[in-house]
């Protein structure tokens, strides 16, 4: 629990289904971690008690979990290193997987729980023909957060609940407010939870000294200026970049090597291909064949058609069947087949040929 | 009249009520956990914690997560007031606004403040022991950082135009707080309609235990601690929770508030009655406005009669009064109060104070007026002071004028 509407209205809906539940936060960071206090992000302190607050306004026990050495390791360096490497993390689909669906599911087992719920915009369905759980996106399109759970095992799935899965956040809004559950209006939290002020490159720089200044150049070599540090931009950038040029330029790539930031034009943005690790699938343990679907680059974005084969070493290539933009390395790239999730991976490499 | 014991000092402390007592005892002996602890008996303490939280919340319109329990109004008052201090200084801002007639807890931390470098503007009491809002509109300036003006006052009783300042305060930006620990449970108040931010309220006032207390902080405003240390009460107030007295609190403050017009209407009433009987002595005076005053309070000069010697007799007789604020009671200083309000030293010495409350019977009233009068005669009847008064002033020994 969050303290936010959606796992609040969760748990209300689980117990007018008859679950016996009980509430949990995970204490993910202290403000000293973060160097920060602030009310709006998704797991301070004051969440905590909010969470604590809507747990005892519905009868059930209440316990808060620290994580707090596991989100440093697992989350938040690995945050600075994509970074650093000139990538683009996605730390929420890292707690979900290390966190979330790992060490809390760990902990309701110990404390002889079933399942674990969340209030995560999603279907699980169970295939008999395959035996096995899928993930589908929430009838909600704006709120849909399958996106970020690509990455759940089978065991995962199946002992894990989504009851405001099935509904619209209207409607769940409505619930939390016909139940008086203190956070009816609580803002969703929507920025990187460590990072409340959303400034990571000062988050990055804190952590880890300031970065590198280097030349801005064109794809033809051409030098436009100076920037000040790759962290701070991002592919697919195009505002505040700090050169001025006859036509719209736009970040096209981040070139470690030489600490330089390459700009394009319009036309020579995108990718036709990438390649993706640290895979998982859903409705299939492995990729056999080349398989046609769609995929998702970033969150909340439109899903383009694609193809998608194995490689020999285990990762997977994506092709878009045509060139799609704002392919960053270091974020997850999601597959889907319809409305169903059919697996993701981290994306290791963008080739635009 | 047969002698019996009265207790006419609730404005220093109050019994705690038995609901209250009995809801705390538990967490004494047998639910002792630590609110911030893993297991059950921790989880408990901290849901009995929150219930509390929501009955503070509730009886003064707040939201849960705006109630802060410290160890009462003064340390409540010491963070309200350093905590926006430092907050101003941050923008430059070191000015705050109070009154003259504050409880030490606001005025010694002024005083403090202005040491460290802050300027304090401490507004002036009319003769009636009120001020206007006009007031503190006008003193607020572009470096106002907080205005600190009590709800009701401790000694004489009167309620101050708290919503009419709030509003004040609200339309020029100043964060507002108000020390109420006399108020609440006398007066009814919702910090959100009198645009209040900050509040300051203790429990043994109003039947709870000593040593507890809390501070409302409207939501939105970020103090810094005053206390640092653990991450109790959302990291912003450490040390334990005082979890018997959290929960007695909010049985008391939810008792206290719940019937506040019928109890103020049956107060008041005997509070009138003592105010007329006492004045029926020549050479008295109330002390207060008449009409915008507590319920239970009477405050009262009498002169000719020095205030220890008044009280030590009518302790005798049975009745526990005071002549002003018990937090001052050891000192022989005239009360700033009554000062503020105007009274020359000799008549702010001799000055009389009853807080009575719904406990109070309309026997104890009759009993009180019964025994004021006689110890007046005696104490005046020794008084070298009183003697002086009748010969300058051309007054028989019972104070009435000589025809």
């Amino acid at each position: 629990m969050s303290g936010g509407v959606d796992s609040s209205v969760a748990v209300k809906l689980l117990l007018d289904m008859g679950y016996d539940c009980a509430g949990a936060t995970m204490r993910l960071y202290t403000n000293e971690d973060i160097g920060l206090d602030k009310a709006k992000t998704c797991c301070s302190l004051n969440d905590v008690e909010d969470a604590r607050f809507v747990a005892f306004k519905l009868g059930i026990d209440f316990h808060v979990f620290n994580f707090s050495t596991d989100f440093r390791e697992k989350v938040i360096n690995h945050f600075i290193d994509t970074y650093l490497n000139g990538g683009t993390p996605n730390p929420c689909i890292e707690c979900n997987k290390h966190l979330k669906f790992e060490k809390f599911l760990e902990r309701a087992r110990l404390l002889d729980y079933n399942y674990i719920a969340t209030g995560h915009y999603v279907k699980r369905e169970f295939d008999k023909k395959t035996g096995r759980w899928n993930l589908k996106r929430s009838p909600d399109v704006n709120k849909d957060q399958s996106y970020v759970l690509y990455s759940m095992t089978q065991d995962q799935i199946a002992h894990t609940l989504f009851p405001v899965g099935e509904l619209s956040k209207d409607k769940i809004r409505q619930i939390a407010e016909q139940n008086s559950l203190i956070n009816a209006d609580k803002p969703d939290s929507q920025d990187i939870c460590f990072i409340p002020d959303g400034d990571y490159a000062k988050f990055i720089t804190e952590n880890s000294g300031e970065q590198p200044e280097g030349d801005i150049i064109l794809t033809d070599g051409t030098k436009l200026g100076r920037h000040k540090g790759l962290i701070h931009y991002t592919i697919g950038q195009r505002k505040g970049i700090g050169v001025s040029y006859s036509e719209p330029l736009f970040v096209i790539d981040k070139n470690l090597s030489d600490n330089t930031l390459i700009l394009g034009t319009k036309d020579e943005q995108g990718c036709t291909s990438l390649i993706a690790d640290d895979v998982n699938f859903i409705p299939f343990e492995k990729l056999a064949e080349p398989f046609e679907c769609t995929a998702q680059t970033r969150y909340h974005q439109k899903d383009v058609p694609c193809t998608v084969s194995p490689l020999d070493d285990g990762r997977i290539k994506v092709v878009f069947n045509t060139k799609h933009k704002a392919v960053s390395v270091g974020q997850a790239v999601v597959l889907y087949d319809g409305d169903y999730i059919v697996g993701g991976g981290t994306i290791a490499e963008a080739f635009n040929d | 009249m047969e002698k019996r014991f009265i207790y006419a000092d609730n404005a220093a402390t109050t019994c705690v009520s038995k609901k209250a007592l009995e809801a705390a005892l538990p967490y004494f002996t047998e639910q002792y956990g630590n609110a911030s602890s893993i297991y059950r008996m921790g989880m408990d303490s901290a849901k009995v914690i929150l219930k509390a939280r929501e009955q503070v919340a509730n009886a003064i319109g707040a939201k849960v997560n705006e109630i802060y329990f410290t160890s009462g109004g003064s340390e409540a008052d010491n963070w309200a007031i350093k905590g926006s201090a430092l907050n101003g200084a941050k923008r430059g801002k070191k000015h705050i606004i109070t009154t003259v007639f504050e409880h030490h807890a606001v005025l010694h931390t002024c005083q403090f403040l202005e040491k460290q470098g802050y300027e304090v503007t401490y507004l002036p009491v009319d003769e009636k022991g009120l001020i206007t809002p006009k007031q503190v509109e006008d003193a607020i300036r572009e470096d106002t950082c907080l205005v600190t003006i009590m709800f009701a006052n401790n000694e004489i009783g009167t309620v101050l135009p708290i919503a009419e300042v709030g509003e004040i305060c609200k339309a020029k930006k100043v964060p507002f707080h108000t020390d109420a620990v006399q108020a609440v449970g006398n007066v009814p108040i919702n910090v959100k309609e009198m645009n209040i931010d900050m509040l300051s309220l203790s429990g043994h006032k109003i039947h709870a235990p000593k040593g507890i207390g809390c501070l409302y902080v409207r939501g939105g405003i970020s103090l810094p601690n005053l206390i640092h240390g653990g991450a109790q009460e959302r990291n912003k107030r450490a040390g334990t929770e005082n979890v018997p007295s959290i929960v007695a609190l909010g049985v008391a403050i939810t008792d206290a508030c719940a019937d506040i017009d019928t109890k103020a209407i049956k107060v008041s009433k005997m509070r009138d009655r003592l105010i007329e009987g006492i004045l029926k002595i020549p050479e008295t005076r109330l002390n207060g406005d008449a009409n915008k005053r507590l319920p239970g309070n009477v405050n009262i000069s009498i002169r000719g009669v020095e205030g220890e010697s008044l009280l030590l007799t009518l302790d005798m007789n049975g009745i526990a009064a005071s002549s002003g604020s018990a937090c001052t009671s050891g000192s022989l200083d005239p009360s700033h109060v009554l000062l503020a309000i105007g009274l020359p030293h000799e008549i702010a010495h001799g000055s009389l104070r009853l807080s009575i409350n719904e406990d109070t019977t309309d026997e104890d009233v009759d009993y009180i007026l019964s025994v004021i009068p006689n110890v007046v005669k005696r104490l005046r009847g020794m008084s070298p002071l009183w003697e002086r008064i009748c010969k300058t002033e051309g007054l028989d020994s019972d104070g009435n004028k000589i025809k």
